[in-house]
């Protein structure tokens, strides 16, 4: 049970000996947007009408394009500082510096900083709708703090992508209502959703070490998240238990320790990169 | 070569702001690769124009959406339209600050847009609330200029549209998202 101490990065952590917690944290976001927009990706021609299907892939095209930013940027810390740091995440072959394709393609798992929520699989569409939410959701109230950040650099990124998860959060929250006050069937579909994430969300309000440096309000998210989530839960008629101390939280996804999911998205993800190295679009 | 040289010939005798409206002058022809009946210009990414001492040429660029992936052609269009006037030394950078919106689009830019078929975007109103089933702004069709229309999706073929129907005349229609 580790419901409310903060996370440590373990000692072992192999990539990044003496990171600046701001380059972790940039990870963190990179890694989270990255995984989730690969599996909303995976929808692609499998949504239940064509307009969905659109929806779905245009949110997974903004998450793509987040997770590019904190990759470019990242991969400019990493070259600017320290030799031990940027001998730990390997560059592309025959490129001299870290760049946003060697930190997503040739990094692995125990590397990878995302949070769990994001690399479950999809199930079925009330599961991706109310992982969406949730995610945007956090999302939403992050990048408000974000744009208050003293990093220039953050606060360009977050100014931009909020108009794009503002969206998001209305896009997959009319779904979550349209499930949750449909038919017996929608409803049933989404407290089965419901349920299986339910130990999933905690994550995200345990800071990391790297979070707490980067000076996140966890429990100003936390709070915002839960009343957001149970405005939404009521008028979609669905129960919300979200608070119950009593829940178990799985954590790790943000130091390196994932589900067993993560390592199939990377073999697909990766595939490309580390059967033919330098390829390039 | 006759380009080139004619260029390298007048920048001789030019002052640096003459330079750059000739620069202006190539960019504004470049089209939108998603919907090439309106030009970059008229889109409103196109942010500044650098001269640098050396005669290197920087164009500022931002993406209307984050993840927007015609954010590459657009780069190497400009390059090749100035490449191809003899221009050389031509950088493309790309910011994210200040944030894109649709208000940068030019009038004539929506207007080209209404007459393609996709109403173009309302002024901006406040987007960034994740209030549900807000209402949304009245879009007025752009074949039958009705505004008796209905939302059928938040999302379109590109990150910046949205479905839309005319209840007066039925036919669908994209419109161009205010954000
Ligand atoms: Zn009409």
């Amino acid at each position: 049970m580790n419901t409310n101490s903060s996370i440590t990065t373990p000692d072992f952590m192999p990539q990044t000996p003496n990171p600046q917690p701001l380059t972790l944290y940039l990870l963190h976001l990179a890694d989270s947007t990255l995984i989730l927009s690969h599996r909303n990706s995976e929808w692609c021609g499998h949504a239940p009408i064509l307009e969905q299907d659109i929806a779905l892939t245009n949110i997974a095209l903004d998450l793509l394009g987040q997770a590019r930013n904190f990759y470019q940027y990242a991969a400019e810390l990493i070259n600017q500082n320290s030799n031990n740091e940027r001998s730990k995440v390997p560059p592309l072959e025959g490129f001299r510096e870290a760049t946003e394709d060697s930190l997503a393609y040739l990094r692995i798992e125990n590397e990878y900083k995302n949070l769990l929520l994001t690399e479950l699989p999809n199930e079925d569409w009330a599961h991706t709708i109310l992982r969406q939410f949730y995610f945007s959701t956090f999302q939403f109230y992050l990048f408000q703090q974000l744009q208050q950040n003293n990093d220039e650099h953050i606060v360009a990124i977050a100014a931009k992508a909020i108009k794009e998860i503002s969206y998001h959060v209305r896009w997959s929250g009319e779904w979550v209502v349209r499930l949750g006050d449909g038919t017996t069937e929608s409803h049933n579909k989404m407290l089965k959703a419901i349920d299986t994430l339910k130990n999933y969300t905690g994550e995200m309000f345990i800071a990391a070490d790297y979070e707490t440096a980067m000076n996140i309000d966890i429990d100003l998210l936390k709070n915002q998240w839960n009343k957001k989530v149970k405005q939404v839960f009521e008028e979609a008629t669905l129960p919300y238990s979200l608070e119950d101390e009593t829940t178990f939280h799985q954590t790790g996804g943000k130091i390196g320790t994932h589900t067993e999911y993560l390592g199939y998205i990377l073999t697909e993800m990766q595939y490309l990169q580390r059967t033919y190295p330098n390829s390039i679009w | 070569m006759q380009n080139e040289y004619q260029h390298t010939t007048s920048f001789k005798v030019s002052p640096l702001e003459e330079f750059k409206e000739a620069i202006w002058k190539v960019i504004e022809t470049v089209p939108d690769p998603e919907i090439p009946v309106i030009t970059l210009k008229d889109l409103g990414v196109i942010r500044d124009i650098k001269v640098s001492d050396d005669n290197a040429i920087e164009v500022i660029i931002t993406p209307t959406y984050i993840g927007c992936p015609a954010m590459d052609v657009m780069s190497m269009s400009i390059e090749q339209a100035l490449t191809e006037q003899g221009y050389k030394n031509v950088k493309i950078t790309k910011v994210l600050s200040p944030a894109w919106t649709t208000d940068w689009m030019s009038e004539e830019g929506k207007k080209k847009l209404k007459e393609y078929g996709i109403a173009p975007p309302n002024q901006k109103q406040i987007v960034c609330t994740p209030d549900l089933f807000q209402q949304e702004e009245v879009v007025q069709c752009p074949r039958c200029d009705s505004y008796h229309t209905k939302m059928i999706s938040r999302f379109g073929s590109t990150p910046c549209k949205a479905l839309y129907q005319c209840n007066t005349c039925h036919e669908p229609f994209e419109y161009f998202k205010c954000h």
